[in-house]
Order: C-alpha cells, then sequence, then structure tokens
C-alpha cells in the first residue's frame, strides 16, 4: 500500500510540475537555510570534549578593580596562578597562557621563523585529552625543574623533519634550546574552548612549553593581558601586578573533589584579603567546559541574530508550502472524489496525502543539502581562511540526518490542513460536473 | 468601486489571506531588520580612521639571540626608511589603528581611583607619528623630539604629554571641544597634559564602545619587537611594500621580518565579519522576497482558476478587462495591507528584541513605513501577471459547463 500511495505521489508530482516544483524549491530553500546556520550553531555553540566537559572547570578568582562593577576578570594574575599551582590540590591542573617566539631551524637553508605557542603545566595534555603521533608530554618535573622541553605539532614536524620522529632531538625557540618530547597528532577543537579569550575559533599553537618558562625565559607574551591597576615599576613589576594574563583549568572527578577545590579557593582568597590583596567581595567559582563558553559568550551575536532570521525564512517557506499543498489538493477535489465514492475510508485517503506531503518533503529535503551544502560553502569562502579556522564549516551527519527529517516532518505539518480540508470535501459535487 | 464585494470575496477565504499575509508579515520583519543591520554596519564600515590609509603600510621587525641590539637596530631602521625616496614619514608604534589589537588605559580628571575611568587607546610612538597617520590637528600642536622617552616595557609608564582625539577630548572636558588643549587629566596618579588635539583617531578596536578615543603618546618601548608604521608618496606603496621588507630582512641577520600588512588589508581583514554578514543577509532578503512573490503568484493563480467562471458571468454581465484587472490588483492590495500590519508590529518588536538583546541601536522610526510601501509595491508587481492573465477570461467561458 505504502509503494502504490507513493507512486501516486509521483503521478501527482507529474501532474502538476510546476506547482510541485515550487513547492520543493521553497522548502529547499527553507530548510537548506536554517541548517546552514543551525550547522554554525551546532558546532559553535556546541561541546568540543564531550567526554571530560563536566570534569574540567575554568577557574575564576575575582582580583578586579573594587571601583567598578565590572564582571569578574577571565583570568587569573601571576601572583594567583603561581599560588594555585604551588597548593596542587586538584586531581591534573594546569596554568596556561599563549606566547611567542623566533624559531631557528637547524641549517641555513631555512630561514628564523616566529611561531605562537603556549605555556602549560604536564598536566595540559591528559586533562585536555590531547594525541600524541610521536613520544609524550614532558615529565610533571620539568614544570618544577624549569627544564627545557617543548611538544611541537604534527604540522610544524612535518615542516622541520620532514614528518619523521622527532623526539629527543634539539629545537632552538627564543635563543634557548628546547628538547623534544612529543609530537602531537592532529588536535585543533572547535570551539577552541581552553583559551576563549584570545579568538575561540583559530587553530591550535605550534609549540607548548612548560608555562613557567615563559617568565623565567622572558618570552614574549601574546595573549590578552588586562590591568585595572599599573604594575609598579621594575622588572618584578609585572609579575606582583594585579595584571590578568593567565588561565587556569582543573580537573575534579566528582562533586566532592569540586566542593574541596571551590573550598580551597575561598580559603586562599580570604588569606589574600588578610595581606590586603582581592579588594572586591570574594567572588571565587569553578565553570565546567561548557558553562565556561557559555559565560564568555563564544558563540557570537551575528549567529544568534541569523538563526532568528533564518527561523523566520523557514517560516516563510512552510506558509508557502502551506498555501501550494492547499492549491494541490484542492485542484485534485475531483479525483478525491471519485476515489471516496468508490468507497475509499477517510484514513487512507489521509495517508495517502500523508505520504503525498512527505515525499515532496523528502525531496524538498535532499534538494535543501544541496542548498546546505553550497551556503556554507559560501559561508567559508566570505569568512575567508586567513583570519579563523573554517575547515568545520560542512555538512556532517547530524545536519543531514536533521535536515532531511526536519523537511518531511514540517511539510507534513504543513499539510494537516490542506490534507484535512481535501479529504472532507463532498464527493457528490465533484461527481456532479464529471 | 468594487471594494464592497471583493472585501466580502476575501473573508470566504480567510485562510487564503491570512497564509499571503502571514509570509508578507514575516518577509518584512526579516527584510527591515536585515537592512538595518546591513545600513548600521556600513556606516560603521566608512568612518575614517583618520591615517591616510590607501598609501599605509606596516611591518614588524623581531631580533633574536645575543647578538641583537633593539636599540640599535631600529635607530638604523628608522634612519634608513625615512631616508628612502617615496615614503614620507615612519614611526614606531605598539599598535596600529583598526587592526583589533592594542592597549587602551583609564583616564580620570582626577588622581582618585573611585572616580569613573574613561577608556582610551594609547598610541605608543614618537613626534613622527602625527605626520605618519596623516592627521588633522586641529588644536594645539605635536609634541617634540624632546618630550619622547625611551623605555624598557617593564618601566614605569610614567607619559606626561598626549595629542588625543576630538572625541576623547570632548568626552573628558565635554563642552570644551578644541579648547582642552593644554588641560590635565590623570592616567593612575600621573598627570597628562593634552599637547594637540588631531580631528580623527581611531583606536584599533572598530566594535568597541569607544572606538574614536585614542591619543599618541611621546613614550617608545624598546623591545625585541619593533613595529615601524609607514606613509609612502601615493602609488609608491606597493612598490615600497616589497622593497622595504626587502631591505630589512637582509641588513641584519639577527631579525625576521613579519606581520607585512598594507592598512587597506587590515580594514578588510577587520571588517570582514560584517561585510560577510551583509552578503548573507542581502542573500536571504532576495530568497525571502522570491519565495514570498511566487507564494502570492500560485495563490493568485489558484484564486483565478477556481474564479474563471465567475470571472466569464462578470466579463459578460459587461465588466472591461480593467475592471477584472483592477479587481485582482485590489484584492492583492487588501492582503498586502493585512500582512505589511501584522509586519509593522512583527519588525518592532524583532527590532526591540535585538536592540534590547545585543545592546545595539534601535531602529529609526522611518524604517517600518518605507518597508510597508516596498512590500506593497512587490505584492502588486507579483500579481499584475495573474491579474493581467485573468482580464484575458473570455466572456464565453460563462456559457460552458466547467
Amino acid at each position: 500500500m505504502f509503494y502504490y500511495y507513493l507512486r501516486l505521489s509521483a503521478l501527482s508530482y507529474r501532474r502538476n510540475p510546476i506547482l510541485s516544483s515550487l513547492m520543493v524549491f521553497a522548502i529547499a530553500i527553507g530548510v537548506g537555510a536554517y541548517m546552514v546556520i543551525f550547522t554554525l550553531n551546532y558546532v559553535m555553540g556546541g561541546n568540543p570534549i564531550p567526554q571530560k566537559s563536566a570534569e574540567l572547570f575554568h577557574v575564576q578568582i575575582d582580583s578586579g578593580n573594587p571601583n567598578t562593577q565590572d564582571d569578574p576578570p577571565p583570568q587569573l594574575t601571576y601572583l594567583d596562578a603561581r599560588a594555585l599551582i604551588e597548593a596542587n590540590s586538584a586531581f591534573r591542573e594546569t596554568p596556561t597562557s599563549k606566547m611567542s617566539g623566533i624559531l631557528e631551524p637547524e641549517g641555513d637553508d631555512v630561514r628564523p621563523f616566529s611561531i605562537v605557542g603556549r605555556g602549560s603545566s604536564a598536566d595540559f595534555f591528559p586533562m585536555f585529552n590531547v594525541p600524541f603521533l610521536y613520544g609524550t608530554p614532558w615529565d610533571g618535573s620539568a614544570d618544577r625543574n624549569l627544564q627545557q622541553v617543548v611538544v611541537i605539532t604534527k604540522e610544524l614536524n612535518e615542516r622541520l623533519y620532514g614528518g619523521n620522529d622527532s623526539t629527543g632531538k634539539t629545537l632552538r625557540l627564543h635563543g634557548y634550546s628546547f628538547q623534544i618530547t612529543g609530537v602531537l597528532d592532529d588536535w585543533s577543537p572547535v570551539p577552541k574552548f581552553y583559551d576563549v579569550n584570545n579568538n575561540a575559533f583559530e587553530g591550535s599553537e605550534e609549540v607548548f612549553i612548560p608555562w613557567n618558562l615563559i617568565t623565567s625565559l622572558e618570552f614574549p607574551r601574546n595573549g590578552n593581558t588586562s590591568c585595572w591597576k599599573a604594575p609598579e615599576p621594575g622588572p618584578d613589576g609585572f609579575l606582583n601586578s594585579e595584571c590578568v594574563w593567565v588561565q587556569y583549568w582543573v580537573e575534579l572527578r566528582d562533586s566532592d573533589e569540586e566542593a574541596d577545590y571551590l573550598q580551597f579557593l575561598n580559603n586562599y582568597a580570604a588569606q589574600q584579603k588578610e595581606f590586603g590583596r582581592l579588594p572586591r567581595e570574594m567572588n571565587n567559582g569553578l565553570f565546567d567546559v561548557e558553562e565556561w563558553l557559555l559565560k564568555q559568550e563564544v558563540l557570537p551575536n551575528e549567529t544568534k541574530i541569523l538563526s532568528a532570521l533564518a527561523a523566520m525564512l523557514l517560516a516563510v517557506c512552510l506558509l508557502n508550502t502551506i498555501g501550494l499543498l492547499l492549491s494541490k489538493f484542492l485542484g485534485k477535489s475531483g479525483e478525491i472524489g471519485v476515489r471516496q465514492a468508490l468507497g475509499a475510508h477517510k484514513g487512507s485517503l489521509f495517508l495517502q496525502h500523508v505520504i503525498e506531503a512527505g515525499f515532496i518533503g523528502l525531496l524538498g529535503g535532499l534538494l535543501g543539502l544541496v542548498v546546505a551544502a553550497a551556503g556554507l560553502e559560501g559561508i567559508k569562502i566570505l569568512l575567508g581562511e586567513d583570519l579563523m579556522r573554517t575547515d568545520w564549516i560542512q555538512l556532517n551527519p547530524t545536519v543531514v540526518a536533521v535536515t532531511l527529517l526536519l523537511a518531511v516532518f514540517a511539510t507534513i505539518a504543513a499539510g494537516f490542513y490542506p490534507i484535512w480540508r481535501a479529504c472532507n470535501i463532498n464527493p457528490a459535487i465533484h461527481l456532479k460536473t464529471q | 468601486m468594487e471594494i464592497g464585494p471583493i472585501l466580502r470575496a476575501l473573508a470566504r477565504n480567510k485562510l487564503g489571506v491570512m497564509l499571503i499575509a502571514l509570509q508578507i508579515a514575516f518577509t518584512m520583519t526579516v527584510m527591515v531588520n536585515a537592512v538595518f543591520i546591513i545600513i548600521e554596519r556600513s556606516k560603521a564600515m566608512a568612518r575614517p580612521s583618520g591615517l591616510d590609509e590607501p598609501n599605509t603600510f606596516y611591518l614588524s621587525s623581531t631580533g633574536f639571540g645575543d647578538q641583537f641590539n633593539p636599540e640599535v637596530t631600529e635607530r638604523d631602521d628608522l634612519e634608513l626608511l625615512r631616508n628612502t625616496p617615496g615614503i614620507i614619514d615612519v614611526a614606531p608604534t605598539n599598535a596600529i589603528p583598526v587592526s583589533g589589537s592594542g592597549s587602551s588605559d583609564g583616564l580620570r580628571l582626577d588622581d582618585d581611583p573611585t572616580l569613573p575611568a574613561i577608556p582610551a587607546a594609547v598610541y605608543y610612538s614618537d613626534e613622527h607619528a602625527v605626520n605618519t597617520m596623516d592627521l588633522k590637528l586641529i588644536a594645539g600642536e605635536n609634541f617634540s623630539s624632546n618630550d619622547v622617552l625611551y623605555q624598557r616595557p617593564s618601566d614605569r609608564r610614567g607619559y606626561t604629554k598626549a595629542v588625543v582625539s576630538l572625541a576623547l577630548a570632548e568626552v573628558l572636558f565635554p563642552e570644551e571641544g578644541q579648547s582642552a588643549v593644554g588641560r590635565t587629566f590623570y592616567n593612575d596618579s600621573y598627570p597628562v597634559q593634552i599637547s594637540g588635539i588631531v580631528e580623527t583617531l581611531q583606536t584599533p578596536w572598530p566594535t568597541s564602545s569607544f572606538t574614536e578615543q585614542a591619543m599618541i603618546v611621546p613614550l617608545h618601548f624598546i623591545s625585541a619587537t619593533s613595529t615601524y608604521l609607514i606613509r609612502t608618496e601615493p602609488g609608491e606603496r606597493d612598490r615600497l611594500m616589497v622593497e622595504t621588507e626587502e631591505v630589512l630582512a637582509t641588513n641584519n641577520p639577527n631579525r625576521i621580518i613579519r606581520g607585512l600588512k598594507s592598512m587597506d588589508e587590515t580594514r578588510e581583514e577587520s571588517y570582514r565579519l560584517d561585510s560577510a554578514m551583509a552578503t548573507i543577509l542581502f542573500t536571504v532578503i532576495a530568497t525571502l522576497v522570491f519565495i514570498t512573490s511566487m507564494g502570492i503568484v500560485g495563490l493568485a493563480v489558484f484564486g483565478i482558476n477556481r474564479r474563471r467562471k465567475q470571472i466569464g458571468t462578470r466579463r459578460a454581465l459587461g465588466a472591461t478587462q480593467v475592471e477584472i484587472l483592477r479587481h485582482f490588483m485590489i484584492e492583492n492590495f487588501f492582503i498586502s495591507g493585512v500582512g505589511v500590519s501584522l509586519g509593522a508590529v512583527f519588525t518592532i518588536g524583532f527590532s526591540i528584541m535585538l536592540s534590547s538583546l545585543f545592546e545595539s541601536p534601535t531602529m529609526d522610526w522611518y524604517y517600518t513605513p518605507v518597508g510597508m510601501a516596498i512590500l506593497i509595491v512587490i505584492g502588486q508587481v507579483a500579481v499584475l501577471g495573474p491579474s493581467a492573465r485573468a482580464a484575458q477570461i473570455q466572456p464565453a467561458i460563462a456559457t460552458r459547463s466547467i
């Protein structure tokens, strides 16, 4: 029966090709455009590390200006970050900051070049499930002993060592020699949740070094730095200042650990207040990955506005479909009258038209996939490749499935009234004129 | 006029009217708000930075190794570049206007941390900055080479003079404008005197709340990285970009040259999201207008086909072709009227929602009536074809049985 109705749907399509194509086209545009924006929202507002996001927490200590009502600063001061490392109270923890440096390759044929890097602790890699192609992270003792060790990305390894295992080799960075302990495999979460303060949609850094070396070897810092009070003059003035530039992540395995760590933070802040620091009211916090992305408003306003507009575009396309289905089904009054007169149940007429609407919806959905793919490609071209990562802007299986389902169900929903009208016509009127 | 019968005919087809009216309402909401966003963004993109952008470029030099002497290198570079034919002037700077990355300070009128701070972008540079940026000095004077302090990044940022943008002067000293020259403000506890006011100088952040509030201070930091802003004679920029990079890269082996970029490229990159947004919105508007017009045509054709016999009868009873045409045009006008009235409510509601959610400016009042008028015209144009076809229906059709 299903196939029979499907064949009727195809026949019906051929009888009214323009009207039917218009419907398919409208659904394709509406659903396709909606899916483009859905993809952007789905990835940009998505969870980049679902396996662990509830166990990873961004640490907030409110070291802000007591004379303003601003939100607490999103990063920590050097003083607070050092204190947290030394206390070592979390299961795993890492301070992290962006830096840059000049890399001097061996030999004279390649000129030195500038690279962007990140300082972190050894815990950074297991915490964030960072995959390794060769070697391992550095040992935790390297953090404490200021050992000059480095982990490089797969791309940099390709560029410098032709993709061969380079662990154990020496890299000249910022005028110092670093020993390579590991090479990362492809790793570039979107959004870049571990550092949303410096462009949440850019690619990963090229080298990772122990965070303590940023200050001890005076690497140029490359990330956001914000001070509400000017640092005192002198070489240590900046380090002892209220300038924030360090992000701090901890891994806490259950709610007990979370409560303990928050208690520890509060104790620490209370102690600092006694020394005259942290003049604002105590406001420490732990935010897991999803909370943090939400709090930092990683999803751009543009995509939120576009979602609303795309929803209205979809609404217009569906209203259009209701109107066109109405025309189409009422145009078939004669045929329906004949079928009813020959004894067709209202139920089977209803089913037939639901299948016909679904058939149109499916065609619209398939064409909508083309529209969505083209739209995403267009957005990729508009955004360019030089400012942010755009390789994630493409159809993914979830989006394909949602597109098809949305198209079929929306069309059937839009068809309910036209179908109801079509099934309730009086056969006598339409048989009279035949 | 046949308004009475038209309205009665419409009242019998409420659903058809509502379908089209709702489409028009949503189309109008999207169209008007999208056009407003596009216009707002293009206004923001059209604001001048104050610089002679077409003839300006910049690059950075970063030294490495023990052999590198940043002080000497920068002095030599500046001398070399300033004496290069085709280059008008060069200034070292910590930040580039419009680029998105820079430094800001909170300024106060007194040495009192409880006073509200006025944010301003700070360009750390020397006495060549005003000329290099081609800024229009409208009051006071530029600082001299004697005023320029050279410091390490860790030193106290104790600048005592500043050339400020007129917008910043007006925020600091309201109603004084150009006569604020010589006035003093505070950066932390350090007094700073306004030595000159320039007409326009933007901050590095095009989307910040204080885009026009910037100043140049006579303080220069010596570090391994120097950034040079370079203004050339008209038409010489592209040649000099290549040559300058080459000369600087080869005359000192202990540094690399990076970040070579023209101001035009910088502007394009900084506003790329805005122009992408504009393109996307244009596409959405065009698609919507097309779909809605198709919907109007589709339903009009349907309505006409259903009433062929009535139309034929009216023609047979003496109605002219023009009267038939007018009937359907007026019918559409009423449907569109319901649509745009509903659309006006949606449009204003949506615009209020957007401005409160994103703290964006509210829409000017005239957008809504203009949008209503445009959609009525679109409706009339869309229905013109089907109506003309209806007018062609022969009176003889009234005599046929179907």
